[in-house]
């Protein structure tokens, strides 16, 4: 009887929130053997069928820019049997694991995952192999991934911030996107995009316009109650029709599109390492930045109390406000803090990498963060990871047209590449989100009892 | 000892009342007349903000909009397809998902519409059965790919905001590669100096009531037709029943005994299958072929239309001709005053915005606040917990 409760627990627990969610879909209770088994399959044919077809010239991976580089040289067929055996490996560790000792266990859950990292060099040889190249900087590669994902994971935060409150955001696209757009039309007429002391003041007023549009969904969903997805949509519209009529208006005639944007900056004493030292610890202060925000938001969120109190908003507005809490204040906090983010991560786009303005540049970034955000369950870290993920999927996009893979004469078509980050985003949301749980009150309007 | 008292019910106020009593009830309409009254208004001190005269603009952009029968026409054209696609919005809203992949959904249509027309015309196909055949292609196409989310929310409880999204820039990426691409050629036309499609023959055009830039052409009483249907199978059959089951109440409903997977899939893909035959429709109709970048926004603009149609498949017809002629009227004013699109743009998103936040409206313009009952129902979406 009492292991008929303890399963009970386990699967009505964690979906409380997904009380409309689809038929109960197999609940980790087959996982971890379906799991093994696609694994396993996955092992053979890479070992059977990619392996062999592989070219037996040695490519290399290097850690360095080209001249005399550190480099790592290896036979593409090799490494990537080699891998696949790892996999197949991992298949039957991870089955016979689950078999004995039921499903979810330590063993099984970190063979698989722990075979996955090897998807990151298994792809990169079986790309250097298809293409003409000789070898490929995989350093470069994981420092364009945290590039690329800055404004994913600043997005992914702005989201967290919101979201925890109890306020959904879907707006942050908008958000990056006016930021972006105003903040560069100040800077171009202003100060004639010329760096100096306007490129940050143009970085605050990013900040500044993603708090001040937050502050709007804030008066909207928060005060009346609005529908907060639709505002969300309206914000978004709002954006395109705003930074469109700036450009339009008043930067392209001001005759100033693009101009300087931030410098590199290395960390004292880091960047002086050998090899990782220049290429790791060199880069752009929006870059750095996001790394405090990341770290600032898990501390400020999960270590101290008005954290625990945001959260409670999220959670259980009526049981904060029974204790005390002013759920109204407080989520307009959280939702201001976290337009600021996305406003941070909207001066990434034309402050620091563009250095100018052109309309929707923000191309669907927002979007990608609410996916990293679901994808890391709400928590900072996990979302960082999340961000991390679509950062590395749209470097490696724009690697591999660089590499120019063939597949026979089939050239694989940049479109493809650039595709890449939208079908990992499906995958990893189809994969993850039956798991993941929102905080139960996000969405809901709080009105205040009177 | 004496008590106020209590408020008559309505059917015994006297006439004047009684008229009062009908204003209020056109509230539903009067809320967003209003909306637009208030977004005009902004958009007016914005243009006034730039130095620009509103008047003229605004006097412009109506010339444009319904100054001639041409105007009307191009407006009604201009519209067309954002009936369709906003019926896909609306529909999943009913069923309380929130589609904002029309976008993609539309292009696949008219994607495998363009590829059916290109060669199910070659021979001595009649016309009437070309065109059949090239709508029935987009109905298709748009439903399958309006399917994929669909099955990706009933069977893992992925969110269909986020896969949507990603699909219609799958969308956009896989068509402009099928259209562009040159080794090997799929659907590009090789003897067309830019990448498209092959243009239809003129028996597989939809056709022409007035040539007007855009030109208005039967797709439009389609389209009516198709809101049509939409009601009907919403309001008149059982499976309309279930879906408004699943979006007012998924456990009731499951409890109903309702497959509530299976009735979101199915959703989807009629969705898909609105927004894929506004596609065809366009193909046929407007275009006559298909070419890289074609058709943008029109799915996103179509989440307003729908949110301004509070998602009844009726309202949504005139809820589409005001934006579409919005912006086929903008063409007109940015000619004749040089002031640029976006300021419609952001007249229309001020629009939804006062339209959602009907609390603004009302306080401003002293209309009654709704009751809590239906304040609850103008909710259309839910959060992630929810509905995810």
């Amino acid at each position: 009887m009492g292991v008929v409760v303890v399963t009970d627990t386990r699967d009505t627990s964690a979906p409380t929130a997904a009380t409309t969610a689809a038929p109960p879909h197999p609940s980790g209770g087959s996982g971890a053997v379906v799991g093994s088994v696609l694994l396993g399959v996955v092992g053979l044919l890479i070992v059977f069928v990619l392996a062999p077809r592989l070219i037996d010239d040695t490519r290399g991976f290097s850690f360095e820019p080209p001249p005399d580089a550190l480099k790592w040289t290896f036979t593409p067929s090799v490494l990537v049997g080699v891998i696949g055996a790892i996999f197949v490996l991992a298949a039957v560790i991870a089955f016979v694991a689950s078999r004995r000792w039921g499903d979810a266990t330590t063993v099984s859950k970190w063979a698989l995952r722990g075979s996955m990292v090897l998807v990151i060099p298994l792809v990169l040889a079986t790309a250097l192999a298809l293409s003409d190249a000789p070898d490929t900087n995989v350093l470069q590669l994981l420092i364009e991934s945290l590039r690329l994902g800055t404004p994913i994971a600043l997005g992914s935060m702005a989201g967290l911030w919101c979201e925890r409150s109890g306020v959904v955001n879907i707006g942050i696209e908008g958000m990056m996107l006016a930021s972006a757009g105003v903040s560069f039309t100040l800077y171009a007429s202003l100060g004639d995009a010329a760096g100096g002391l306007w490129l940050w003041t143009a970085i605050l007023i990013a900040v500044l316009t993603g708090g001040l549009i937050a502050a709007l969904h804030a008066l909207v969903t928060v005060t009346f109650r609005v529908d907060q997805i639709i505002s969300g949509v309206a914000i978004n519209l709002l954006a395109l029709g705003l930074t469109g009529f700036l450009r339009s208006e008043i930067i392209v005639p001001g005759g100033i599109s693009s101009g300087e944007s931030t410098e590199p900056i290395g960390i004292p004493l880091l960047s002086r390492v050998p090899i990782l030292g220049e290429q790791l610890f060199t880069g752009k202060p929006i870059f750095f930045a996001m790394f405090v925000v990341v770290a600032g938001t898990g501390f400020v969120l999960f270590r101290t109390p008005w954290g625990l109190r945001v959260r409670s908003c999220g959670e259980n507005p009526g049981a904060a406000a029974s204790l005390g809490v002013d759920v109204i204040r407080t989520r307009y906090r959280a939702v201001i803090i976290g337009g600021s983010i996305a406003g941070l991560g909207g001066a990434w786009f034309s402050l620091e990498t563009q250095g100018g303005f052109e309309d929707a540049m923000t191309n669907g970034t927002g979007f990608i963060a609410l996916a990293a955000l679901i994808f890391g369950k709400w928590r900072p870290g996990y979302a960082f990871l999340g961000a991390l993920l679509f950062g590395f999927s749209r470097a490696l996009g724009a690697r591999m047209q660089i590499l120019g893979v063939e597949i026979g004469d089939f050239s694989i078509p940049s479109e493809f590449w650039q595709m890449l980050p939208f079908v990992v985003t499906i995958i990893v949301v189809a994969g993850v989100v039956g798991r993941a749980v929102a905080p139960a009150s996000v969405g809901k309007p709080y009105e205040r009892p009177r | 000892m004496s008590t106020p008292p209590a408020p008559r019910p309505p059917h015994e106020r006297s006439g004047g009342h009684r008229i009062l009593d009908r204003y209020f009830a056109a509230a539903p309409v009067l809320v967003p007349l209003y909306a637009i009254v208030l977004a005009v208004a902004v958009g007016a001190v914005l243009m006034l903000l730039i130095g620009e005269n509103p008047l003229e603009a605004y006097w412009a952009l109506a010339r444009g909009m319904f100054g001639s029968t041409d105007r009307v026409a191009a407006s009604l054209g201009r519209s067309t397809p954002f009936i369709g696609a906003a019926l896909a919005v609306a529909f999943a809203f009913r069923a309380g998902l929130f589609n904002i992949g029309a976008e993609g959904q539309l292009l696949v249509g008219a994607t495998v519409a363009a590829w059916v027309g290109g060669f199910a015309l070659i021979g001595d196909v009649p016309g009437i059965v070309g065109i059949a055949l090239i709508l029935f292609a987009g109905v298709v196409g748009g439903g399958l790919y309006g399917a994929v989310p669909g099955l990706l929310k009933a069977r893992t409880g992925a969110h269909e905001v986020i896969t949507t999204i990603m699909l219609n820039s799958i969308a956009v990426l896989t068509v402009r590669w099928l259209v562009t691409s040159q080794d090997p050629v799929i659907l590009r036309d090789m003897n067309a100096s830019v990448p498209r499609t092959v243009t239809l023959p003129d028996r597989a055009r939809l056709t022409l009531l007035v040539d007007s830039e855009p030109p208005l052409h039967l797709g439009f009483l389609v389209m009516v037709a198709l809101a049509t249907v939409v009601w009907f199978v919403l309001q008149r059959t059982t499976k309309g029943f279930e879906v408004r089951a699943v979006g007012q109440n998924p456990s009731a409903a499951r409890y109903g005994g309702v497959n509530v997977g299976r009735t979101i899939a199915l959703v989807m893909a009629f969705a898909g299958a609105c927004a894929g035959l506004a596609g065809a429709g366009e193909i046929s109709g407007t275009t006559g072929f298909l070419s890289p970048g074609v058709f943008v926004a029109i799915g996103f603009d179509s989440i307003a239309i729908a949110l301004l149609a509070r998602a009844n498949p009726f309202a949504v017809i005139p809820a589409a001709v005001l934006w579409g002629s919005m912006l086929s009227g903008a063409a007109i004013m940015q000619q004749e005053t040089g002031l640029s699109i976006d300021i419609v743009r952001i007249v229309q998103a001020l629009v939804l915005l006062f339209v959602a936040a009907d609390v603004i409206v009302r306080t401003i313009f002293g209309l009654r606040h709704v009751t809590k009952a239906a304040f609850e129902q103008s909710h259309l979406t839910s959060g992630w917990g929810s509905s995810s």
